[in-house]
C-alpha cells in the first residue's frame, strides 16, 4: 500500500459516520471490534500464545471506568477519559499480576490458565455489591443528543484504534516484535538463546490488557449498561469475537486482524437476523472451520497466493526495520 | 594457574534404570577448541544437556566460568555467556534469516528500555558480515523455515557466534552438511575460535573434523569416560579404536 | 464468609458432611480426568472439550428418562452415545490436529466446546436439570451428616468405572496398543499398530467416561449447559497434580479437589464456586511450576 493509500483510508474513517448516519453505533462498535482483535492477536498472533481469557481486561476497563464516573463527582467528558484511562491502568495491573502467574510456563498451561478467567471474573463481580452485584451498573447519560453521542464515541474509539494501531506497529518493529515472534516460532531455542521470555510475554499481555481496558471502558458507555456476566465479561460475545477475528484475518499479521474485524462485524450484522440464537452455535463451527482449513486467515491465504508481492514486503519489512 | 572455563565434576545422570552419564569429569580449558567423541549412545548429547541446563543431574558439579551452574537454569546460563547448538538445528523459521541474527544479538543491558529498542544501523552491517560469513547473504530476506538443512544449521550457527558466547557447545555441526561444504564449516570454526575468541566444545561423529581442529579430545562409551587427549593420542588409543568397532 | 467458617470450627461435624460429600463428586472429578490423561498422554491434545462431554452425558439421560427408561439404564447409553460422538469428532476434527501443534488442537477443541454448549442451550434451555432418583438419603452422627443415596452410587460407579478402564487398558490387546502408542507412536505404528485407529479409539472412550460421568451427575447433583468448562478445568488441574500416567494420583487428587471445593462452596459462599476452582487452578499451575523449577526441570 502507498502513502496515498493511507491518507484516502484515513479519510474514508473520518467521513464515515457523516454518509452512513444510520449506521453510527455500529461503526462505532467496528473500532472496538478492531482493538479486540488486534489485543488478542499481540498475544495469539504474534507471540503463539492463545489466551481464552482477555476478556477480563475488557471488563475491569468496564467496571473501572463506570466506577470512576460513577463517584468521581467530575462533569461527563473528563470523568469518562479519566474513567477510560483508569481501566487501562487497572487492566494493565491485572496483566502484570497474573501474568508473573501464568507466563512463566509454556503456552499450552497459560492458554488453560485463561480459560476460566473470564468465568470467574463474571462471578466475582457478580457478588461484589460495590460494582452492583449481579445487576451491574449503568453508565452516566451522554449529555448531548443521540446523534452527537453515536458520532462522540465513533471518534473516540477511532482515535484509541489508531493510537493502538501504530502503537503495535512501532512494538513490532523493535526488538520487542522480535522477541516475540522468537517465542512463538521456537520457546526454547529462544530460552537457550538467553532472552528473557518470560518478561516479553508478561510485556506482551501487559500490552494487550491496556488497549482492553480502555476500549473497555468506552464501550461500556457506547453499551449503557454493564452486566458481569453478558456483557463486561461475556465469553460467548467479546470473548470468542476476538479470536475469531484475528484468526480469519490472519494472525501474527498487523493487518490481520483488522481485516478479521471488519469481515466479521459487517458480516456478523447479517448473520444476526437470519440465525438469532443460533447464532453462538454457529460460532463454535466458524471456530472450528477456521481452525482447520483456513489457520493463516485472510491475508495469509492471499500471501500464499502471491508469494513474490509476499517476498517483496518482507524485503521491504527487513529495510524499514533498519531505519533508524 | 588458571581454572577452566567449563570445569565438569563427576557428573551422573540416569534416565529410569539407564546410566546416560557415569561419573564423568573433564574441563575444557578458555580459548580452546575440544571435542567429545565417542560411538552412538554413548552419552554426549546427554551430557551437554546437563551442562546447559536442559535437564538436572543426579550427582557432580559444573562450574562455568568460576561459578557454580549445577542448579541453574537454562535462560541463566545462556545470560553467562554459554550457548549450544542442536542436533536437529533450531532457528525461528517464521522469521527471516536477518531477523535471526537481530534476536540473537546481545544487550548491553537487560532492562525495560532495551525491551523496546528499535534495531541500529550497525548493528545490520554486522549482521549482513555474519551471514556473509557463513555464506547465507544472498538468503538473507528469506525465511529462516524455508531454508535447506544445511542452511539452516549455518544460520543456526551464525546466530550463535553473532550472540557473542565465551563458551559455544555444538552439537554434531558437521551432521548433515554436504561433504564438499565441510571444510569451509571447519575454516569457520577455526576463525570463530581465534579471531572471535569463543571457546569451542564440539560432538563430533566425523572424525576428519574433529582431529583437525581440535586441541585435546575426551571419547565416551556406554555413558563413562573412556579416553582423553590429543588428536593423536586418541587416533592411536586401542581402547577407542575398540569401541568405535565394537559399537558397529 | 468468616461466619461459615467459624462454625467449621464451632460445629466440626459439618466438615465431615463436607468432606463426604466432596469426595463423592471428587470420583466423578477423577473420571473425568482420566479420560483427559488418557487423550493428553496418547495423542498429545488437551482436549478443551471434556467437560462439555460430561454436560452431553447427562442431557443424554434426562432423554433416557423422557422416553419413560430407568435413569440408570442412562448411564451406559450415555457412555454409548458419547463414545460415537467421540468417535465423529475425532474422525472429523480431532484427527486433524493430531500432528499440529498444541495451539491448533488446543483452539479446535474449544472450538467444539462452544459448539457443543451453545447446541445444548438452543436446543434444551440454560435452566438448571436433575433427575430425582428417588433413592433416598443416609444421616449418620445425629443426623448432621446427610449423604444422598445415589451420590454413593455415582461414586461406586464411578471408581468402578475407573478401576475397569485401568484393567483393560492394562490386560486388553486393544489397551496395551493404547499404552504402547502414548509411549512412542512412531514404534507402534512400524510394529504394525494402526495408530489412527488407536488414537480414535482413546478419543472415543475419553467421551464416553465423561457421558458416564454426566450420567451420573445429573443424577446425583444437576446439570446446566455451562457446566462443561468447569468440568474441563478440574479434569485438568487434576492431571496437573497427579501427573500422566498416575492412576492413584488421579483418583486421590480427584476426591480432594472435590473435598476441597465443597469447603469453599460453604464458607465462601456457592455463587463464588465456580472462580474458586478457577483460582485454584491458577495457584495449582504456578506452584507445579514453581516447584518443578527448584529442580531444574520444566513443565512440559
Amino acid at each position: 500500500m502507498k502513502p496515498y493509500h493511507y491518507v484516502l483510508l484515513f479519510l474514508l474513517c473520518v467521513i464515515a459516520p457523516f454518509i452512513l448516519p444510520d449506521y453510527r453505533t455500529q461503526l462505532a462498535l467496528l473500532w472496538v471490534m478492531i482493538v479486540l482483535a488486534l489485543s488478542w492477536d499481540i498475544l495469539g498472533g504474534q507471540m503463539g500464545y492463545n489466551s481464552f481469557g482477555n476478556i477480563i481486561f475488557f471488563g475491569v476497563g468496564m467496571y473501572a471506568c463506570a466506577v470512576f464516573q460513577r463517584d468521581s463527582g467530575l462533569s461527563y467528558y473528563p470523568a469518562l477519559l479519566i474513567g477510560m484511562g483508569l481501566g487501562g491502568l487497572f487492566a494493565m495491573l491485572t496483566a502484570a499480576l497474573l501474568g508473573n502467574a501464568l507466563l512463566g510456563m509454556r503456552g499450552h498451561y497459560f492458554a488453560i490458565g485463561t480459560l476460566g478467567l473470564g468465568v470467574a471474573a463474571g462471578e466475582l463481580a457478580g457478588g461484589w455489591d460495590y460494582i452492583g452485584a449481579g445487576s451491574g451498573m449503568t453508565t452516566p447519560l451522554f449529555p448531548g443528543e443521540l446523534a452527537n453521542r453515536d458520532v462522540f464515541f465513533y471518534f473516540l474509539f477511532f482515535a484509541w484504534a489508531l493510537v493502538g494501531f501504530l502503537g503495535l506497529r512501532w512494538l513490532y518493529r523493535g526488538r520487542f516484535g522480535l522477541a516475540i515472534n522468537a517465542i512463538r516460532d521456537d520457546e526454547d531455542k529462544a530460552e537457550s538463546m538467553g532472552i528473557h521470555t518470560t518478561r516479553y510475554k508478561v510485556t506482551a499481555w501487559i500490552f494487550s490488557a491496556l488497549f482492553l481496558g480502555v476500549i473497555g471502558g468506552g464501550a461500556g458507555n457506547l453499551i449503557g449498561f454493564i452486566d458481569p456476566k453478558d456483557v463486561a465479561f461475556s465469553g460467548p460475545t467479546f470473548g470468542v469475537w476476538m479470536i475469531l477475528m484475528a484468526i480469519t484475518g490472519g494472525k501474527g499479521r498487523l493487518w490481520g486482524p483488522v481485516v478479521g474485524a471488519v469481515v466479521f462485524h459487517f458480516t456478523q450484522e447479517l448473520f444476526w437476523t437470519l440465525l438469532l440464537g443460533w447464532q453462538r452455535v454457529a460460532l463454535g463451527l466458524l471456530i472450528i472451520l477456521i481452525v482447520l482449513f483456513f489457520p493463516e486467515g485472510i491475508l495469509g491465504w492471499i500471501a500464499q497466493r502471491f508469494p513474490q508481492r509476499a517476498a517483496a514486503k518482507a524485503q521491504l519489512d527487513d529495510k524499514s526495520k533498519q531505519a533508524s | 594457574m588458571s581454572s577452566a572455563l567449563l570445569d565438569v565434576a563427576s557428573v551422573s545422570k540416569s534416565f529410569g534404570g539407564v546410566e546416560a552419564n557415569r561419573d564423568i569429569s573433564l574441563s575444557v580449558p578458555e580459548g580452546k577448541i575440544i571435542g567429545l567423541i565417542g560411538p552412538n549412545g554413548s552419552g554426549k548429547t546427554t551430557l551437554f544437556n546437563s551442562i546447559v541446563g536442559y535437564h538436572p543431574v543426579d550427582s557432580g558439579s559444573i562450574r562455568f566460568n568460576d561459578k557454580e551452574i549445577t542448579q541453574l537454569l537454562v535462560p541463566d546460563i545462556a545470560r553467562l555467556g554459554m550457548l549450544r547448538t542442536f542436533q536437529q538445528t533450531r532457528i525461528y523459521g517464521r522469521m527471516s534469516c536477518i531477523q535471526n541474527l537481530q534476536i540473537s544479538m546481545p544487550l548491553a543491558k537487560h532492562n525495560l528500555k532495551s525491551v523496546f529498542r528499535p534495531v541500529q544501523r550497525d548493528d545490520m552491517e554486522q549482521i549482513e558480515e555474519m551471514l556473509a560469513f557463513v555464506g547465507l547473504h544472498a538468503k538473507r530476506h528469506l525465511l529462516a523455515g524455508d531454508l535447506s538443512f544445511g542452511q539452516q544449521k549455518l544460520l543456526e550457527f551464525a546466530m550463535a557466534l553473532i550472540a557473542e558466547p565465551k563458551l559455544l557447545l555444538l552439537d554434531e555441526p558437521t551432521a548433515g552438511i554436504n561433504p564438499t561444504l565441510i571444510n569451509g564449516l571447519i575454516d569457520r570454526l577455526k576463525v570463530a575460535n581465534k579471531e572471535l575468541g569463543i571457546t569451542l566444545f564440539i560432538i563430533e561423529h566425523n572424525m576428519r573434523v574433529i582431529m583437525n581442529i581440535a586441541d585435546h579430545i575426551y571419547c565416551l562409551a556406554h555413558g563413562k569416560l573412556l579416553a582423553q587427549g590429543t588428536p593423536e593420542q586418541i587416533q592411536n588409543d586401542q581402547t577407542v579404536i575398540d569401541a568405535y568397532l565394537g559399537a558397529h | 464468609m468468616f461466619d461459615n467458617f467459624m462454625i467449621l470450627f464451632d460445629a466440626p461435624v459439618f466438615s465431615v458432611d463436607l468432606l463426604i460429600n466432596g469426595m463423592l463428586i471428587g470420583a466423578i472429578f477423577m473420571l473425568a480426568a482420566y479420560g483427559m490423561a488418557l487423550v493428553w498422554g496418547v495423542m498429545d491434545v488437551i482436549n478443551v472439550a471434556q467437560g462439555e462431554y460430561v454436560m452431553v452425558g447427562g442431557y443424554v439421560t434426562l432423554v433416557v428418562v423422557k422416553l419413560g427408561l430407568n435413569p440408570l439404564l442412562g448411564i451406559p447409553i450415555a457412555a454409548l452415545v458419547l463414545y460415537l460422538l467421540g468417535w465423529l469428532m475425532y474422525r472429523t476434527v480431532v484427527y486433524r490436529v493430531v500432528d499440529k501443534d498444541v495451539f491448533t488442537s488446543l483452539l479446535a477443541t474449544f472450538g467444539i466446546a462452544i459448539l457443543l454448549a451453545q447446541l445444548t442451550n438452543q436446543i434444551f434451555g440454560a435452566d438448571v436439570r436433575s433427575i430425582d432418583t428417588e433413592l433416598g438419603t443416609w444421616f449418620f452422627l445425629d443426623d448432621m451428616v446427610t449423604v444422598a443415596v445415589i451420590k454413593v452410587i455415582a461414586f461406586a460407579l464411578a471408581l468402578f468405572l475407573g478401576v475397569v478402564l485401568w484393567l483393560f487398558l492394562k490386560k486388553s490387546r486393544t489397551g496395551q496398543a493404547i499404552r504402547a502408542t502414548a509411549q512412542n507412536a512412531r514404534a507402534a505404528r512400524i510394529l504394525g499398530i494402526d495408530t489412527h485407529r488407536i488414537y480414535a479409539i482413546t478419543y472415543s472412550l475419553s467421551a464416553a467416561l465423561c457421558g458416564a460421568a454426566g450420567s451420573l451427575v445429573v443424577m446425583a447433583w444437576s446439570i446446566h449447559p455451562y457446566i462443561g468448562l468447569p468440568f474441563t478445568v478440574r479434569s485438568f488441574m487434576v492431571v496437573i497434580v497427579a501427573g500422566l500416567g498416575n492412576l492413584p494420583g488421579v483418583v486421590l487428587a480427584g476426591l480432594g479437589l472435590g473435598a476441597a471445593e465443597n469447603f469453599a462452596g460453604f464458607i465462601l459462599g456457592t455463587e463464588f464456586q465456580i472462580a474458586f476452582v478457577f483460582i485454584l487452578m491458577i495457584v495449582v499451575l504456578v506452584w507445579r511450576n514453581r516447584s518443578l523449577r527448584r529442580k531444574r526441570k520444566y513443565l512440559k
